[in-house]
């Protein structure tokens, strides 16, 4: 993308305050994220990290706080202007239209067309080498950009997930549990993905339960705990027992 | 399945290494519902021809029969591309005859009051827009079961139909009209010819436009293809108005075979376009599907009918016969949701 880099932080949430209700979800969270860089929120169930990050996707709007991307601020009302902005969202349910093939799911509503309005036609030739090129590029190999979804494995659908936010230009992708529903195998691959992205370039957020993993994968780590952040801290100077006992609340995090 | 190269040439992110190929699971093979549906019509035509023709050898292939069965097919062949669209989204059109009713008679009006035929045909597929587009709007913007929707719409269609006409038919004596319904290539009638451009042009906007494509997510799960920013209600209302064209169109071809318009629904019209979607190998859940299959249904559908005349079958026989037929296909199409 052409505009300039004004911030370190790739995202940078201040003060995000959300309800739903007379539920406070949020209480005043602020997260950074920086570009090339891993980024993972954790937290119990209902700590508001799915929140956060709809809030940043564009799916939910703030009731106060501002998101600002390479420093400018923005604020999206639907998940396209986020996406045109070069924010990408993996959501758990992967957003894969099972009946489709690859490549018509790695282009719904992005088709490339042809011809003249009002005759404009689809170019498939030119959709399907680009899907094979967007995947090639992470370096996932499927035999036919012309299979349906359907007949993947969990493993494939969370690659062309990944491969579909990694491709168009996008410069921040977030990742809602992605290797949840997958075998071990399927989540190293997954996490090799991930690290793609990161090398790219991308700032990559991740929500995750798996703390060996966010240890693993991640630079950054922001632990939340009923609608705040406790403490961010960088992966290399924490464990496995700190962050269950700052999520769990045995830990305060203020030391820090 | 047959290549077993591509086992090993598979795929960095995948599978786990006793899973299939992925060409068999992506469902090219025999026992794949995939297969099911896009042969099992052609399957079934087939079949047909051949048992008709051992059952009438003399009368049931030749060039009058031919061109009887595709006469009669037209009108049901034009109705069921809409019909086809609405099901590609998970719906269904209960109301399509009955709009071709009304579509008829606002036609036999029109001719009545001394307009002249293309005042006419518009107005039949005007009517037949706006009744579907109604249907879509109700389904889409109010959230409401296409089943309901579309049923109210079949009484309501019905009802201004018999209301306008005051219950009688129109004679529309026309000779331009005639010589449509009547003219022939070969033994191709004018009125199949129409049904297969409008077919073509279907199935083109179906697997070459962006418009097709989201047709298709839509039905295949609307809420991600939403998500992903799909129109999806547009989808909706644009499929039911397609629908409620194709009766308009149809609604003309059935008055220029008959020479009226007739306030009477023809209800196994509606039987046939549901039958005929099943048996082209669309999906009742939407999603997956051609035009092409179900065209080809409806005229498999008039095809069975035609040769149980011939062959001297007592009517009543052919409900049975096509209830039949849509079952097993039904059985064979069907795919694990």
């Amino acid at each position: 993308m052409t505009n300039q880099q004004t911030s370190e932080f790739a995202i940078e949430a201040t003060d995000i305050v959300k309800s739903f209700g007379s539920v406070q979800a949020l209480r005043g969270v602020s997260i950074t994220a920086r570009a090339g860089e891993v980024t993972s929120i954790i937290g119990d169930n209902g700590a508001g990290k799915s929140t956060l990050i709809k809030i940043i996707a564009g799916v939910d709007k703030a009731d106060s706080g501002t998101v600002s991307l390479f420093g400018e601020e923005v604020s999206f009302h639907t998940p396209e202007a986020a996406r045109e902005a070069g924010i990408e969202t993996v959501y758990q349910t992967l957003g894969l239209i099972e009946d489709l093939t690859i490549w018509q799911n790695l282009f719904l509503n992005r088709e490339v067309m042809l011809g003249v309005p009002p005759f404009r036609f689809l170019n498939k030739r030119m959709m399907r080498n680009e899907a094979l090129r967007m995947l090639s590029e992470l370096d996932v190999h499927i035999p036919s950009v012309k299979a349906r979804v359907r007949g993947l494995s969990g493993g494939q659908r969370q690659a062309v997930a990944i491969s579909r936010a990694a491709g168009w230009s996008s410069r921040v992708v977030i990742m809602d549990e992605p290797t949840a529903a997958l075998g071990v195998r399927e989540t190293a691959k997954v996490e090799e993905l991930i690290h793609r992205l990161k090398d790219k370039g991308l700032a990559v957020i991740v929500i995750s339960h798996n703390f060996d993993q966010v240890l693993r994968l991640s630079e950054q780590i922001w632990v939340m705990r009923q609608g705040s952040v406790i403490t961010g801290l960088r992966a290399a100077d924490t464990n496995g027992d700190e962050l269950v006992a700052l999520i769990t609340g045995a830990s305060s995090g203020a030391a820090r | 399945m047959q290549t077993p190269d591509l086992e090993g040439s598979g795929v960095a992110v995948m599978a786990a290494p006793e899973a299939p190929s992925i060409w068999k699971r992506a469902g090219y093979g025999l026992k794949s519902p995939y297969f099911w549906a896009n042969w099992t019509v052609v399957l079934a035509l087939v079949v047909a021809l051949i048992v008709f023709f051992i059952l009438s050898p003399d009368t049931f292939l030749t060039p009058y029969n031919i061109s009887t069965i595709l006469t009669a097919s037209a009108v049901p062949a034009i109705l069921v591309i809409g019909q086809a669209f609405v099901v590609m989204t998970a719906g269904i059109d209960l109301s399509n005859a009955a709009v071709l009713t009304l579509s008829a008679v606002s036609f036999g009006t029109m001719f009545a009051a001394g307009q002249s035929l293309f005042v006419c045909v518009l107005v039949a597929v005007v009517v037949g827009i706006v009744a579907g587009s109604v249907n879509g709007i109700v389904i889409a913007q109010f959230k409401i079961n296409d089943f309901i929707v579309t049923l109210g719409m079949l009484s309501l269609a019905q009802g201004v139909a018999l209301v306008i006409s005051n219950a009688t038919p129109v004679q529309v004596i026309s000779q331009p009209l005639a010589s449509f319904a009547l003219g022939k290539v070969g033994v191709v009638p004018y009125i199949m010819i129409l049904a297969v451009v409008l077919m073509i042009i279907a199935q083109i906007v179906l697997t070459q436009t962006r418009f097709g494509t989201h047709v298709l997510a839509t039905g295949g799960n609307s809420e991600t293809a939403r998500a992903m920013g799909v129109k999806t209600k547009a989808m909706k209302i644009s499929v039911y108005a397609i629908s409620g064209a194709t009766a308009g169109i149809a609604s003309v071809v059935l008055i220029s075979r008959i020479g009226a318009a007739e306030p009477s629904m023809n209800t196994s019209l509606l039987l046939n376009s549901v039958a005929a979607v099943v048996l082209g190998g669309v999906s009742l859940f939407g999603g997956r599907g051609n035009v092409v299959g179900p065209f080809v249904g409806a005229i498999l559908l008039t095809m069975i009918i035609n040769g149980l005349i011939v062959a001297g079958v007592p009517q009543y026989y052919q409900y049975i016969a096509i209830g039949i037929i849509v079952m097993v296909s039904a059985i064979l199409v069907r795919t694990a949701k």
